[in-house]
């Protein structure tokens, strides 16, 4: 099947700033896929090259088998992407936006989708209204239509969730959610790491132009956090204590790698005759995942 | 192509003169305004001192269609610049670079957009200035093919100045110390027969002065130099200039990094 998006060894260099060194990522079709990394990683580059606006040093990026250069037609009528800047023209509505904007694809009598667009994106009482009157929320809304007006079957969204308030987030995600489920590969760049742990299947992490980690988001947290676990106890044996956190009073926090290992723990304590009293488990978040990767990469 | 999509450039176009049509207070009867005021002052103080083809022809009437050219002309490039800068500057050029549009398509559009705009300013001025001297169209056709042509090369250069500059204060002295010179200096105000021996020399390596004198043409049948030369030094300097952005495009100068 072929890739939604396939990026080869994309390398690109601004002034002395290597922003990407020989990327490799491939995002297969239908995925939920995250690209995470701190500020500087390479993330909004990666996006540029792949929607045309970046060009780079070398390798290929693709959409969908359509090479973002040559083929560049069919590769950005099957791209939508909500840039991360809060950008727009003053001199139109909302609708008119969303009709211009189709119409850049030449898609023609786009009323129906972009009706429904409208509504899903809760801005049907706003379709007249100049972009200049619209909230900051607003206007981000106004952005992901732009970018799905000509449904594109892969949607990159670089950040759409800055600014914008709790209630609208939650109704954003379930109707990117749903587009998802209707078959659209998503690729999201966000700071929200619990969004990207909520949303995405798969997650890459990028830092200083190179991928520092890809694997499936269960993967990335059960290798690479494990648990934490507070227990009391009088005592805890001596092939333990190189994994304690922290130690308040009879209460100790560990650092487990797996269920498996948790077990081995309680053997060890009942072999020693040693009594819990009290036990608490905590599973890692993508938070402290990506701490602990961006901590390690060089 | 995937049958289901047509071109994009038409949208480009059409956004390009619902932009202009919505400011249509700043962008048209602002400079018709302005003509009109250039008009009275300029025929009201030199009517009775200036000769033109040798009295064959008023002074108000010889000027009218040189300020009507000189509006095309300076519309047509504050239309593309305007245009290009302001979504630079802002931001949303964005939606322009993201969808398959191709360096014809984005080529066409801003033109076509810029010489509508010209054309359109043009026209005003012609239909407010017609009152104040008997004017004759000899070669219509003649006369078209100079609007046509010069708001094109406007259009074109326009686009580049407003891919070209980073800032308005840029923009604005490419304007300011380019066009507007050309423009005064083309013989707008005069016929080049009336200047010294040298600056009568100098106007010839000034494309405006062509397109002035051969659109002037198209009105007396009376021009500075043969109306033949005038078009083809227009029409070369038209394709140098469309060639020239359409590399500018391709290349995605300041536009994609």
């Amino acid at each position: 099947m072929t890739p939604a998006v396939e990026i080869l060894r994309v390398a690109r260099r601004f002034g002395n700033v290597q922003a990407l060194a020989g990327v490799d990522l491939v995002v297969g079709p239908g995925e939920f896929f995250g690209l995470l990394g701190p500020n500087g990683a390479g993330k909004t580059t990666l996006i540029s090259i792949l929607a045309g606006l970046t060009r780079a040093d070398a390798g290929t990026a693709r959409v969908l088998g359509h090479d973002v250069v040559d083929d560049y037609r069919n590769a950005r009528r099957l791209l939508g992407v909500v840039p991360q800047e809060l950008v727009f023209d003053p001199f139109f509505t909302v609708r008119e936006t969303l009709e211009i904007q189709a119409g850049y694809f030449g898609l023609r009598n786009a009323d129906d989708w972009i009706d429904e667009l409208l509504h899903h994106l809760d801005l049907t009482s706003r379709a007249h209204s100049n972009m200049r009157a619209l909230s900051g929320g607003m206007k981000r809304r106004v952005l992901v239509g732009q970018a799905l007006v000509h449904k594109p079957p892969v949607i990159v969204l670089d950040e759409p969730t800055a600014g914008v308030d709790v209630e609208l987030r939650q109704s954003l995600w379930a109707f990117i959610r749903k587009l998802n489920s209707d078959g659209h590969t998503i690729i999201l760049t966000t700071h929200y790491l619990e969004e990207a742990e909520a949303l995405c299947g798969r997650i890459a992490m990028l830092k200083a132009g190179r991928i520092v980690a890809l694997d499936t988001k269960q993967n990335l947290l059960s290798s690479f956090a494990g648990l934490t676990v507070r227990l009391t106890a009088d005592s805890l044996p001596e092939d333990w204590q190189s994994r304690i956190l922290r130690r308040d009073d009879q209460s100790y926090v560990l650092s487990l790698s797996n269920y498996a290992e948790l077990e081995r723990l309680l053997a060890t304590l009942r072999a020693h005759e040693i009594a819990v009293t009290e036990l608490s488990l905590q599973e890692a978040d993508l938070e402290q995942v990506f701490l602990r990767i961006m901590a390690r990469a060089h | 192509m995937n049958p289901a999509f047509g071109s994009g450039w038409l949208t480009l176009l059409y956004k390009e003169l619902l932009r202009f049509w919505k400011v249509s207070f700043q962008t048209i009867l602002a400079p018709v305004l302005t003509a009109l005021l250039y008009l009275l002052i300029f025929s009201h103080v030199l009517e009775a001192h200036v000769s033109v083809f040798e009295g064959r022809v008023r002074y108000t009437a010889f000027l009218i269609p040189g300020l009507v050219m000189m509006s095309v002309l300076q519309n047509a490039f504050a239309n593309s610049s305007s245009s290009m800068i302001q979504s630079k500057i802002t931001g949303n050029l964005i939606f322009v670079l993201l969808p398959p549009l191709s360096p014809l398509d984005m080529y066409a559009a801003y033109v076509l957009g810029a010489m509508v705009r010209g054309l359109v300013v043009g026209a005003g001025v012609l239909a407010v200035t017609l009152w104040f001297a008997p004017l004759s169209l000899e070669h219509p056709l003649w006369a078209l093919a100079f609007a046509l042509l010069g708001s094109a090369i406007l259009g074109t250069l326009g686009l580049i100045a407003g891919i070209w500059a980073d800032k308005f204060d840029q923009l604005a002295a490419f304007q300011n110390f380019l066009i507007m010179p050309l423009t005064f200096l083309s013989g707008v105000f005069y016929s080049i027969h009336t200047l010294p021996p040298f600056w009568q020399a100098l106007s010839h390596f000034n494309p405006f002065f062509y397109m002035i004198d051969g659109f002037r043409y198209g009105f007396f049948g009376l021009s500075d130099i043969a109306p033949g030369v005038s078009l083809a030094v227009v029409a070369a300097a038209c394709l140098a200039l469309s060639g020239l952005t359409l590399v500018i495009l391709q290349r995605g100068y300041k536009l994609r990094h």
